[in-house]
């Protein structure tokens, strides 16, 4: 499955719920069942900062993958993490870079959670994961 | 003369309690919808809504009034300078300044306390002199003395708040010495709600002749402040906190101290005669007052004093405290395991908490989709939030329009949300 794949994916289980409630309890369980994330790995070089909750990200290569470990200290975050790992974990640098977030979120209605002005760590995430796929290419 | 000839004391008899349903219907966003839910505004601490009477003054200027003030001859001219120069009397009026020279107009009070630590304390302070500030002060009144302190060599000292947020002033009187040049206290706590016994504090400096700066941003909407009574040589407050405009606020100084201060900003407005040689100043409170002011503004936060003193403060204060005592029941009951940061008796309406495991941030976004505001995060005042062992808390505010239906409702949407993150 492509980055794309999973796109749609989400896309396809997002359409099921018919109010906000719903969604974000489904964001939130999503953040649950995140790998786990150890206390080792919560560093300085690992760590985003956010003006209210916090990320850390671990990239790792493995292959011709790039695999990531992520988590934020805030639910819904951490769920919005799970997504964009559904999309970006154990994939290609190539693969990646082919598939900006923006207009799938957009289509989630999530959007507004990447935007630079909420500063939950997200947005630096993402860019901190293109960049990498950049390096990495 | 014109309609802003003078002040007129309208503060009615204030004895009956406030109407709230009718006082809403003055306040035109109240009706809004957020995310398909009538707003709940609890972010007031934050900024205030504005009433129509405020939001009119500010329209009339623009559309009726609009021209530059001070020196301008023309008609328009006069009528702005007469409508900006009412307001001022209006804000002396609400903290019973003893003259309107006064009442200095920033652009709030940071800029108010940043204008005392350049101009007053950078020529008044030198190294070795000694600053207090409280603990649960806002980053406004820490920051201006932490870079003058740096600047100058001064000594910066924090007096200590107990446990349910008060301030601990035998900790405070021990601090105080000949050393001591200001002290820098909060009337309100934005953070914790706590009402500093101002008066006292102002008077214990006054025993080793610090000057005294009260940061007024939280207190002129909840308190009736009276300047003369509290003794301070400075006041600071912002026109967006007592239902007026952002961008307009005041530094309330004693003359003496103001007349002998340099000015901070150079600019218009400011100067009497200007040559390369040497340039005087004009006289106060304009020597204070560099550049072109938000004009419409000003008028409008005038308008917004008129408006808290028609409505009387001591009615709004006396409300608030029911809500607060009030939802704080609400919330303990139906939350057991709330943790409310900030328990100081008679504080005003502020209610800071944290949730196990609910981070504030989740609180706040998700009770945002029920159509309540409030905040999140570190409120602008880390020292006191990592004393009380805590990075962010949420927090609900209460104004003069809040109901007990909203509390109701804040507190159904804070079990449901509780709910959602269990």
């Amino acid at each position: 499955m492509s980055a794309q794949d999973a796109q749609q994916e989400l896309l396809d289980e997002f359409e099921f719920f018919d109010n906000w409630m719903d969604r974000y309890q489904y964001i939130i369980d999503l953040g649950k069942q995140l790998p786990e994330y150890p206390d080792e790995w919560k560093t300085e070089a690992f760590k985003i900062e956010g003006c209210q909750s916090q990320v850390w990200i671990r990239p790792q290569r493995q292959g011709d993958y790039l695999h990531f470990d992520a988590i934020s200290d805030a639910a819904i975050v951490s769920g919005l993490i799970a997504i964009l790992m559904k999309i970006y974990n154990d994939r290609t640098p190539q693969d990646i870079l082919e598939t900006p977030p923006d207009s799938f979120m957009q289509a989630l209605g999530l959007d507004k959670h990447l935007s630079p002005t909420r500063s939950n760590g997200l947005h630096a995430m993402i860019k901190r994961i293109f960049t990498i796929a950049q390096l990495e290419q | 003369m014109s309609e802003y000839a003078a002040v007129v004391n309208t503060s009615v008899s204030h004895e009956a309690p406030l109407n709230v349903a009718q006082l809403r219907q003055e306040f035109p966003i109240l009706s809004r919808e957020i995310n398909g839910r009538p707003l709940v505004y609890l972010d007031n601490a934050a900024t205030c809504q504005k009433p129509e009477v405020v939001l009119r003054a500010q329209d009339h200027f623009l559309r009726h009034s609009n021209a530059n003030i001070h020196r301008g001859l023309h008609t328009l001219s006069q009528e702005a300078t007469d409508a900006f120069e009412h307001a001022r009397r209006q804000l002396q009026q609400l903290i019973n300044a003893p003259s309107e020279r006064e009442i200095i107009f920033t652009r709030g009070t940071t800029e108010a306390i940043n204008l005392v630590a350049q101009s007053w304390g950078r020529s008044q302070l030198q190294a070795g002199d000694e600053i207090l500030v409280s603990m649960m002060e806002h980053h406004a009144n820490i920051v201006p003395w932490q870079m003058l302190a740096e600047e100058k060599g001064l000594t910066l000292k924090v007096i200590p708040v107990d446990e349910q947020g008060v301030l601990d002033m035998a900790a405070y009187q021990a601090l105080l010495s000949d050393r001591t040049r200001l002290v820098a206290v909060a009337h309100v706590s934005n953070a914790l709600g706590t009402v500093n016994p101002v008066h006292e504090i102002t008077r214990l400096a006054k025993t080793v002749d610090a000057v005294v700066l009260i940061d007024g941003a939280q207190g002129v909407p909840h308190v009736a402040v009276d300047v003369q009574q509290i003794g301070a040589d400075f006041y600071a407050l912002s026109g967006h906190k007592i239902y007026g405009p952002t961008g307009m606020g005041v530094l309330y100084g004693r003359e003496a101290l103001l007349e002998a201060m340099p000015p901070w900003q150079g600019g218009g407005e400011m100067i009497d005669q200007v040559s390369f040689e040497k340039t005087t100043y004009a006289g106060l409170p304009h020597k204070f007052e560099a550049g072109t002011p938000a004009i419409a503004e000003g008028v409008a936060m005038g308008r917004a004093a008129q408006w808290l003193m028609e409505t009387g403060v001591e009615r709004i204060g006396a409300w608030e405290h029911q809500l607060t005592r009030y939802a704080t029941d609400q919330l303990k009951s139906t939350l057991p395991d709330i943790r409310i940061i900030g328990e100081a008796p008679g504080k005003a309406g502020v209610i800071s908490f944290v949730l196990p495991h609910a981070h504030a941030q989740d609180i706040g976004l998700l009770i945002d989709q029920l159509g309540v505001a409030i905040r999140t995060g570190h409120h602008c005042a880390m020292p006191v939030l990592h004393h009380f062992g805590v990075n962010a808390t949420a927090r609900a505010s209460f104004a003069a329009y809040n109901t007990k239906e909203e509390v109701d409702f804040f507190v159904e949407s804070l079990v449901k949300v509780r709910e959602m993150l269990a």
